[in-house]
């Protein structure tokens, strides 16, 4: 059992982990309608405690495949939001050397196995890697962050079964913001939802809160142990809800103002300040945590703005080792 | 040296690669039971079920499952039993496989190697004859590998396992049974490299998979017309062996390409297309493609010779370009 203070160190440390996840993309956010950033760029404001309590079980050895929505989960693997931001301005120091963008970042050195510009992309990935950590004898897992907009494509059924007949360490992760793009998913979802499709097949399958930080840290601590000791696959279905739109020109305005009202009033980071304020963490420390994320994502933003574009010739790196540059030019 | 069937080369060059490499391991439809060409038979035994392992049908996560492992470091076989299934896995293909490096800035390189027997086979009709593999040379990040005979295809697919890019290996289903001389240790061949069959100075032709032994018959008749040609097996479309190709065609001033695929915006286009880009009309007297017509794989067996390639075309073919 671990000691109260254990305890408020690890709720204090998803305090900041949601609070540096928050400053990125509101940052980001700030950036793109400045200009500064190009290109499409989903952001998960709102949905914050999905990728810490998740992230904060997992070891740096253990992999997660992620989505379009995929800021938080990188930064609460560990990835540099300097290197991060670098990316989504398409700079050369950037993840990717400027060629993936907000869809596409990776940092294989953290475990973070990419996100992904197509829903559902990650699954068959994550089951995939989870199948060579096997093979290897490894103990680590494989972690999958998939959206409600996911479970209706094929790769989740395949990926589920796939999980479940050679017994795979992976945990499946259904964040659940109710919406796929523009669509209600209830609307367009037949049956009683994620977690009975995955009962069906036999992965063990709650439903988690998910803007209660504290839950998702629950739940996940259980099931990663569980996946971790040879389990075989499991299912988190952690219900939260997106306070900005599908991308950051979509003010996603189709949805009544007191529903967005309201999902704000259980802003995960909020919430777990009132709890860590009432078990004494001074406000103030509180607020000093957000200050410092803020000016963390700010020094990110300005050093991405300012650093240098990829050259010309780095469009042709990256390809294919065999057949690549030389007639492609 | 030992003479074996093509699919029994494969099946030693994979056997051999998987006894040097305890990272390859190979998935796919029935591949413990030997898969459907018996080119894994006796793998499970001596390699087990976590390294040879028969899935479902679910070919996304077949083709997915295989980059994920390729990303913690192993070195997948990808089994996709018919090459036209591999419709049903294009994502994790095209906008996964291909593109992974890329986009991740060269953090990964997924060393898998697909392999997708292709072509027409004992008339199955739409669904199970197609060749499709133009469509992949114009993708960038991969590997297209098209051989025609045991040795290529042994050698070949050494290569491919031990490649780090993705390979796409299109195994030549018509001509599984034919025999070749393979050796023992197999070595690999490189990609890129084309193999020239005949030599003669009237023109250049230039072919790979199934419409090779084709070809090689066609050309054979014109010798013993007194017409000698150039003919090149390429082995594999991308990279493709440019060199060898243009050198030849400087030489005959005429190029014919044959392949089984269709001809409107098959490889023989691009073929035809850098030869004249590099060496310059003037220096080219004339060219030509012998392909499949725009149409589906029919089923019936006269209607399947619509589709298919011929020794007598071929020979009409070469007769026609140099009367050019």
């Amino acid at each position: 059992m671990s000691e109260p203070g254990d305890n408020l160190r690890r709720l204090t440390g998803l305090y900041s982990t949601m609070a540096r996840i928050r400053a990125f993309e509101e940052t980001a956010l700030e950036a793109h309608k400045a200009g500064e950033i190009p290109g499409p760029l989903h952001v998960s404001i709102g949905q914050e405690a999905v990728a810490a309590g998740i992230c904060v079980n997992l070891r740096i050895d253990d992999r997660i495949t992620s989505n379009h929505r995929g800021h938080g989960h990188a930064i609460a693997k560990g990835a540099d939001p300097k290197r991060m931001m670098a990316e989504l301005y398409g700079r050369a120091n950037g993840y990717c050397r400027g060629k993936g963008g907000s869809m596409h970042i990776a940092d294989f050195s953290v475990g973070m196995l990419g996100a992904n510009g197509v829903v559902a992309g990650g699954i068959p990935i994550a089951v995939g890697a989870a199948q060579g950590l096997k093979m290897q004898g490894s103990d680590a897992i494989a972690t999958c962050m998939f959206g409600d907009g996911a479970i209706n494509r094929g790769p989740f059924l395949e990926g589920l079964n796939w999980a479940v007949l050679y017994k795979l360490p992976v945990l499946f992760v259904c964040e659940d913001n109710g919406v796929a793009a523009f669509t209600r998913s209830e609307s367009v979802t037949a049956g009683p939802g994620v977690v009975d499709r995955a009962r069906a097949l036999g992965v063990k399958a709650i439903t988690v809160d998910g803007n209660n930080v504290m839950s998702v840290d629950d739940a996940a601590q259980s099931a990663v142990a569980a996946v971790r000791r040879g389990d075989g696959p499991h299912l988190l279905h952690v219900r939260t809800y997106r306070i900005t739109g599908h991308t950051s020109t979509d003010a996603a305005a189709w949805r009544p103002a007191e529903e967005v009202q309201e999902a704000r009033s259980r802003d995960p980071i909020a919430r777990l300040g009132a709890v860590l304020c009432e078990r004494g963490v001074p406000a103030t420390d509180l607020g000093k945590m957000l200050d410092e994320a803020k000016a963390e994502m700010t020094a990110a933003r300005k050093d991405a703005n300012a650093a240098a574009w990829p050259e010309a010739s780095v469009a042709y790196e990256d390809v294919q080792d065999t057949g690549a540059v030389a007639w492609s030019k | 040296m030992v003479e074996v069937t093509l699919i029994e080369a494969s099946r030693r060059a994979a056997l051999q690669e998987m006894r040097r490499d305890e990272r390859v391991w190979v998935l796919g439809e029935d591949v413990a039971r030997g898969g459907l060409w018996g080119q894994y038979k006796d793998f499970l035994g001596e390699f087990g079920e976590q390294r040879v392992v028969s899935t479902p049908i679910s070919e996304s996560t077949i083709m997915g499952a295989g980059l994920g492992s390729a990303l913690v470091g192993m070195r997948p076989i990808i089994e996709m039993r018919i090459f036209d299934f591999v419709m049903c896995a294009m994502d994790e293909l095209v906008n996964q496989i291909a593109k992974i490096r890329y986009m991740f800035g060269g953090q990964a390189k997924p060393a898998v190697v697909v392999r997708m027997p292709h072509g027409m086979w004992r008339n199955s009709a739409a669904q199970h004859s197609q060749m499709l593999e133009a469509w992949f040379a114009h993708l960038p990040g991969v590997v297209v590998v098209t051989p025609s005979t045991a040795e290529d295809t042994a050698g070949l697919l050494v290569q491919a396992i031990r490649s780090d890019d993705p390979v796409l290996f299109f195994d030549p289903k018509d001509l599984f049974g034919v025999p070749g001389q393979i050796a023992d240790p197999i070595e690999p061949i490189p990609f890129g490299v084309a193999r020239q069959v005949v030599e003669g100075n009237a023109a250049t032709v230039v072919s790979w998979s199934a419409a090779m032994p084709v070809a090689t018959k066609g050309v054979a008749m014109l010798a013993s017309d007194k017409i000698e040609v150039d003919l090149f097996d390429l082995r594999t479309i991308w990279p493709w062996d440019q060199a060898a190709v243009i050198a030849s065609v400087k030489k005959t001033g005429r190029l014919l390409v044959v392949h089984e695929a269709v001809e409107v915006a098959g490889f023989g286009a691009e073929i035809i297309a850098t030869v004249v880009d590099k060496l310059g009309p003037s220096n080219i007297k004339a060219v030509k493609r012998l392909a499949a017509p725009r149409i589906p794989i029919p089923f019936a067996p006269p209607l399947e010779a619509e589709v298919r390639v011929t020794p007598e075309k071929v020979v009409t073919a070469v007769k026609a370009l140099i009367a050019m």
